[in-house]
């Protein structure tokens, strides 16, 4: 049985390597209290059942919470796991389940999940898929088992946006937050940067410089249609959503130096959110919608402001150092992600916007784009290693490492997509 | 020879200079609006080797006018043009005053490190010093456009303090070259 599994798990391996700008997923550092589950392989189509449980037991290692223990044997959803092994073994929930061919062809899959030491049931769920929606069902079920386990989402079904610069070319991909199933949304021979994911997940805004200037783009991704949201005389950057998906906020130099605006989201209606004398970039939405947080030199060095959405004097959020950059708050609206410069290295920081404490996160030198799990969990950045840009994730307590990168080219920008439903 | 740009052109670029949201779907304000096949300035000069006149086109590629030369550079987190640049800046300023029909797109770049929007800015604060001083010189403000390429099209990609001071800089570009 361990046999096949590595087999499997090797196939499993080529094929990634096979398909094109593939981004793998290694993990470098776990959470102190991972918690012992068992995900017994699913009993009924063998290999479908394997593939699916391989990656729910991958789903839920990566994320650095959970401990895999080895069940052993294959358990069905309706059958009473073997409490007193599993016990024994030091698991403290199990994982059975049964794949079975519905009668119009697709996979049907029931999940039980249930506690060993009260050696009870804790949830069921059922699943229908086609082969090829598979990884998808095994996302789904590992964001049953995490949230039931956890009492939060998970965010394995989600997806991350991400730029991959190979020789003079650029390609904005989309893949599986596991980095499986890359497609690219648009490929250029000119920089593509600061893509960010509406709130409903179905389109992408971002700057290409085709046009040998920045202009702004709104990208559908199921048509693969889009269309320009912002491109007026000088520079358009930076966008990013209101909560309801209705409008962006852009930086755009039309009236004199990079300020910021808001355009709906179809490029109409252009209006001044903010002035001053300097720079004003990088605005991000508080949670709330009440608040835009920004980067702005009109202190004499880049740090971090907000100002009230409906206009008023922008209040000052990051006094420490000379160079605090590229703010984004957490999904609950309590935290503050931003690149803090200390001793020449650029440094992913978290701050308890409360508190006003202020922790970095990371020990490299070229942090950028810093991007929450929609989950607040987990935070994806941009960094490099060995002179190749990669990217890599943190939990917000600084403890859960991983770094996803391509071979032979750089990766930056990412954007981790919201939670769908 | 000083009428280079069609007029068809000229509309085409005051076009694409302008603000036109929302675009026509796949089909957005491209650099193929911009740089049309068939502009080319290369004969201009020909069969006059030994003098130019700095106001014409022709001086804009001859090696012996101030015209040719296109970069300023500047210092670390800075946007100010040093001294070193204004004889340059005056030479395409008189150009551009004396070539009303002339449009130029200045392209700020700044180094890598650091945040790529922050850079995108100082990029633009490059271009719009280069923009200011042209202006000052008789520019008229709708010949040019000041953009940033921020950290996007670096010069130099070595890790070191005189290669990313060649990529702190400001390019300026002619009708037909963008």
């Amino acid at each position: 049985m361990k046999f096949q599994r590595l087999v499997l798990a090797c196939l499993a391996t080529l094929a990634l390597g096979s398909a094109q700008a593939q981004l793998t997923v290694e993990i470098t550092g776990a959470g102190a209290n991972r918690l012992p589950v068992a995900i017994a392989d699913f009993t009924g189509e063998r290999i479908v059942a394997q593939a699916l449980t391989s990656v729910v037991r991958a789903d839920l290692e990566r994320s650095g919470l959970f401990r895999m223990i080895d069940a052993g044997v294959p358990l069905a959803d309706s059958a009473t796991p073997p409490f007193a092994d599993l016990k024994a073994k030091g698991a403290d929930a199990i994982t059975g389940g049964t794949v079975g061919m519905a009668a119009d062809g697709r996979y049907e899959v029931r999940v039980r999940l249930s506690d060993v030491l009260k050696q009870a049931v804790i949830g069921n769920q059922a699943y229908a898929h086609t082969g090829s929606q598979l990884r998808a069902t095994g996302h789904r079920i590992a964001d049953f088992v995490y949230e039931k386990l956890t009492g939060e989402p998970g965010v394995f079904s989600t997806r991350i946006a991400y730029v991959v610069k190979s020789t003079g070319r650029y390609e904005l991909q989309i893949a599986d937050a596991d980095g499986g199933n890359a497609q690219a949304a648009l490929a250029s021979r000119e920089p593509i940067i600061s893509p960010a994911w509406s709130p409903d997940g179905g389109k992408l805004a971002y700057v290409s410089f085709e046009a040998k200037k920045p202009v702004v783009y709104v990208h559908d991704l199921a048509s693969g249609r889009r269309h320009v949201a912002a491109n007026f005389k000088g520079s358009n950057s930076a966008p990013t959503w209101s909560p309801d998906g209705k409008k962006l906020a852009v930086v755009l130099t039309k009236d004199g130096g990079s300020q910021l605006y808001m355009v709906n989201a179809d490029g109409s209606g252009v209006s001044r959110v903010a002035s001053s004398s300097g720079i004003d970039t990088e605005p991000r939405w508080s949670p709330d919608g009440q608040f835009i947080y920004f980067t702005s030199d009109r202190g004499g060095s880049p740090q971090i402001y907000r100002i009230p959405v409906t206009g008023g004097a922008a209040e000052r959020i990051t006094f420490e150092g000379s160079y605090n950059v590229t703010p984004r708050p957490s999904p609950d609206g309590k935290s503050l992600a931003f690149i803090a410069r200390s001793s020449g290295r650029f440094q992913l920081a978290l701050m308890d916007l409360a508190t006003k404490q202020t922790q970095v996160l990371t020990d490299s030198a070229k942090d950028e784009s810093p991007s929450f799990a929609p989950n607040g969990r987990m935070i994806l950045y941009a960094t490099e290693i060995g002179g190749r840009g990669v990217l890599a994730a943190v939990s917000s307590d600084g403890r859960v490492k991983q770094k996803l990168s391509v071979q032979a080219a750089d990766v930056r920008e990412p954007a981790w997509g919201p939670l769908v439903r | 020879m000083r009428a280079l740009l069609p007029l068809a052109l000229t509309t085409l670029l005051l076009a694409a200079c302008g603000s036109q949201p929302p675009a026509p779907e796949q089909n957005p304000a491209g650099v193929e609006s911009r740089s049309p096949s068939g502009v080319s300035t290369a004969p201009i000069g020909q069969g006059q080797p030994d003098a130019f006149d700095p106001t014409s086109a022709a001086a804009l590629k001859d090696p012996r006018s101030p015209l040719s030369k296109r970069s300023v550079y500047f210092d670390y987190d800075s946007y100010v043009v040093k001294d070193e640049f204004q004889s340059l800046l005056a030479a395409h300023g008189k150009f551009l005053a004396a070539n009303p029909k002339f449009k130029m797109l200045i392209q700020g770049n700044a180094d890598e490190r650091g945040s790529r929007e922050y850079n995108l800015a100082l990029g633009q604060k490059r271009a719009d010093a280069v923009r200011k001083a042209l202006a000052l010189l008789g520019a008229r403000d709708e010949q040019i456009e000041a953009v940033s390429l921020g950290e996007e099209k670096p010069a130099c990609t070595d890790a070191s303090e005189d290669c990313w001071g060649k990529n702190r800089r400001g390019d300026i570009l002619y009708s037909g070259e963008f």
